[in-house]
């Protein structure tokens, strides 16, 4: 069943013209029509929940929002960073107008009347492409004052970030939107309560308020029968890395996860067998050849000890090394961190290090000790996710993987010709070798 | 004993750069320009009163304003802060920290009018060999100042790996032979290696293609886009 992706590569569905003719906007003439609490009931009925991450209820964050007339927000993050994922980018370049529809109802259920689209400052051509989306909802009258002869108004700005990984986190998102650098901040409040510009904001991802114009046309209860009980609905997989045919697919939630692989992506290339894979974007624990079977939905994959995060499966086969995905992964996070808690600065960069020892031939098998205490340091410890997003992974791979890691670690010494195990000096002494350090 | 490691240090000892240069307390602090004293194009000013206008905070209008600044010097220089610091009444401190927190905005010189190169090298396009593209797009740019290219963190096309953005136009999935296409192609002034450009990419879901004519999407409303930046 196809609802975001039906008839996606029709030409010049990112007009008004072509989007109207396949009946683009009705959805917003029926909600408009119904009282915003009907909307946004038919919205949690759905069992909708965030396709950015954290698979979190719209219906219910949007009923968190306070009642009543004061300046209340939307933000859609467009801040698709999340390796691996790249779904937000073909919806938003495709099919741009879904997205305002999806914003304007919304923003209508919630009683918002100021919305902005953060979207990333890589998506040059697609912040184009809405930009021009977004004057043409303008000049029909789906923006505006008093949109469609109702009661709703409603103004959209788009504003392009500027390269940082850390904005895709909501509270990042909103400081960086007010013009500050794009840090998280302490949570609660919540920025259901108090978000951008210390307003109730309601944010939600690209593929979240897609969804929205399709729960109006269906009906809640009629898209909650898509799916599976707890996670309803269709959903956009983002397939990369190790197979043959990469591309974003939809599919029912509650799919085998090997159909997604094989069936759909064409699984590893030839004489390739998956060695694991990250079944929601590079955050998410990785999951093994054995775990295939599970199906693609929230509650399977948190019960299998990972996560659907945001729908992107990066498949690494058996031509890879386990340490040179790990390493990948760690130097990025620890690029990324934005500094301001200490086990996620630390702890990223402690990571990098200690995985590039192994890789020099300096570690022993004691360092895989010392990498998980520090991974387990950081979960749970931080203001937001952006450390335990490196932690669980990585976390996971010193688990799974650990006679692998072992092995590359005695490879690697005799390679450097490092010499026996007593001869290492440990990790942090290395440093008084150097000479002491000068006190200023 | 192994030998022991070596630990890079500066001249004076330390680790940290400029732990012995101390803050000048003579110096009067950096404050917000004069708008009067501080001459600043016209068009870069129209440029940020208009960003400036579409939020209920001016302050959001930073990263356009500075994204704009950058686009008429080429980096975010000391003179380039300094303008935007004029226009929206903020300290070039502020501006600064800004400025160094996103990658996209360059804080070190850069030439006027140069070309973007982001070679993505995060985990998808990676594993399909992004680290020898990366290498083979530094070789062929190799004498050519105007070419600035990084190595960049995911650029959300891992269905089109191993991928570059060029200008902010993505292509890929691309080989190590196409560095040298792209150098030409940009020398040129031409659309960069058209044929691998992800605006004309279908769909990968074969269900996507239900209801849609059979005609491939064109290539024509590219040009009008293409100056933008």
């Amino acid at each position: 069943m196809k609802l975001l992706f039906a008839g996606i590569d029709e030409p010049g569905l990112n007009t008004l013209e072509v989007y109207e003719r396949r009946g683009g906007y009705e959805s917003l003439r029926k909600a408009l029509a119904m009282a915003p609490d009907e909307v946004l009931a038919s919205i949690s009925d759905s069992g909708l929940r965030g396709r950015g991450g954290a698979g979190f209820r719209m219906g219910q964050k949007a009923s968190f929002l306070p009642r009543g007339d004061m300046d209340k927000y939307l933000v859609c993050n467009a801040d698709e960073s999340e390796p691996g994922t790249f779904k937000d980018r073909e919806l938003m370049q495709k099919s741009p107008h879904m997205l305002i529809e999806g914003i304007v109802i919304a923003s209508w259920a919630a009683g918002i009347n100021r919305a902005f689209i953060y979207i990333r400052g890589e998506y040059a051509r697609q912040a184009d492409i809405l930009e021009a989306a977004i004057a043409e909802a303008e000049t029909a009258g789906y923006i505006g004052e008093d949109i469609l002869d109702s009661q709703h108004s409603l103004s959209l700005v788009l504003h392009r970030g500027a390269g940082a990984y850390i904005c895709g986190e909501e509270t990042g998102l909103l400081d960086s939107l007010e013009g500050k650098r794009g840090n998280p901040r302490l949570k609660p409040p919540f920025p259901a309560i108090e978000g951008l510009y210390h307003g109730p904001t309601l944010i939600n991802n690209v593929e979240t308020l897609c969804t929205v114009p399709h729960i109006i046309r269906m009906g809640g209860a009629e898209y909650a029968k898509l799916g599976t009980e707890t996670s309803t609905g269709t959903k956009l997989v983002s397939v990369s890395g190790d197979v043959q045919r990469p591309g974003n697919y939809e599919i029912e939630l509650g799919t085998p996860s090997r159909e997604i692989i094989f069936d759909l992506a064409g699984g590893p290339p030839e004489g390739h067998e998956v060695k694991f894979w990250f079944p929601g974007g590079s955050s998410a624990p990785v999951l093994t050849k054995d775990d295939l079977d599970i199906p693609y939905d929230f509650d399977s994959l948190a019960k299998a000890g990972s996560m659907l995060g945001s729908g992107a499966i990066i498949v690494v086969d058996d031509s890879h090394t386990v340490l040179e995905v790990a390493l990948k992964l760690a130097k990025f996070y620890a690029h990324e961190s934005c500094g301001k808690c200490v086990p996620c600065r630390e702890g990223t960069n402690w990571t990098v290090k200690m995985l590039q020892r192994i890789q020099s031939g300096d570690a022993t098998p004691m360092d895989l000790d010392l990498m998980a205490s520090v991974q387990e340091q950081i979960i749970g410890n931080c203001l937001c996710v952006l450390g335990d997003a490196m932690a669980m992974p990585v976390g996971s791979m010193v688990e799974k993987f650990r006679a692998e890691l072992e092995a590359e670690i005695e490879a690697a010494r005799e390679r450097a010709g490092t010499g026996e195990l007593e001869d290492v000096i440990p990790l942090g002494v290395a440093d008084e070798y150097a000479g002491p350090i000068p006190v200023h | 004993m192994s030998p022991a490691i070596p630990v890079p240090r500066f001249d004076h000892g330390s680790r940290v750069p400029g732990w012995d240069e101390s803050v000048d307390l003579s110096k009067d602090p950096a404050v917000v320009p004069d708008p009067a004293t501080t001459p600043v194009p016209e068009e870069l000013r129209q440029q940020i009163e208009r960003s400036m206008a579409k939020y209920p905070d001016r302050r959001s209008a930073v990263i356009p304003a500075l994204h704009d600044a950058q686009h008429l010097h080429g980096w975010c220089s000391p003179e380039a802060i300094q303008q935007v610091a004029a226009v929206m009444q903020l300290t070039p401190a502020y501006l600064t920290s800004v400025a160094t927190f996103y990658d996209m905005l360059e804080t070190s010189p850069a030439p006027k009018g140069h070309h973007d190169v982001y070679v993505c090298t995060n985990i998808s396009c990676s594993l399909r060999g992004a680290d020898d593209l990366y290498e083979a797009m530094i070789a062929a740019s190799a004498g050519h100042p105007e070419i600035d290219v990084r190595s960049f963190e995911c650029l959300g096309a891992c269905d089109i790996a191993p991928m570059a953005s060029v200008d902010g136009e993505y292509i890929g999935p691309l080989d190590t032979g196409d560095p040298a296409r792209i150098v030409e192609d940009l020398q040129a002034g031409r659309q960069v290696l058209e044929a691998k450009q992800l605006r004309f990419r279908k769909s990968a879901d074969p269900g996507a293609a239900e209801g849609a004519g059979d005609s491939p999407i064109e290539p024509s409303t590219g040009e009008a886009e293409e100056d933008k930046r």
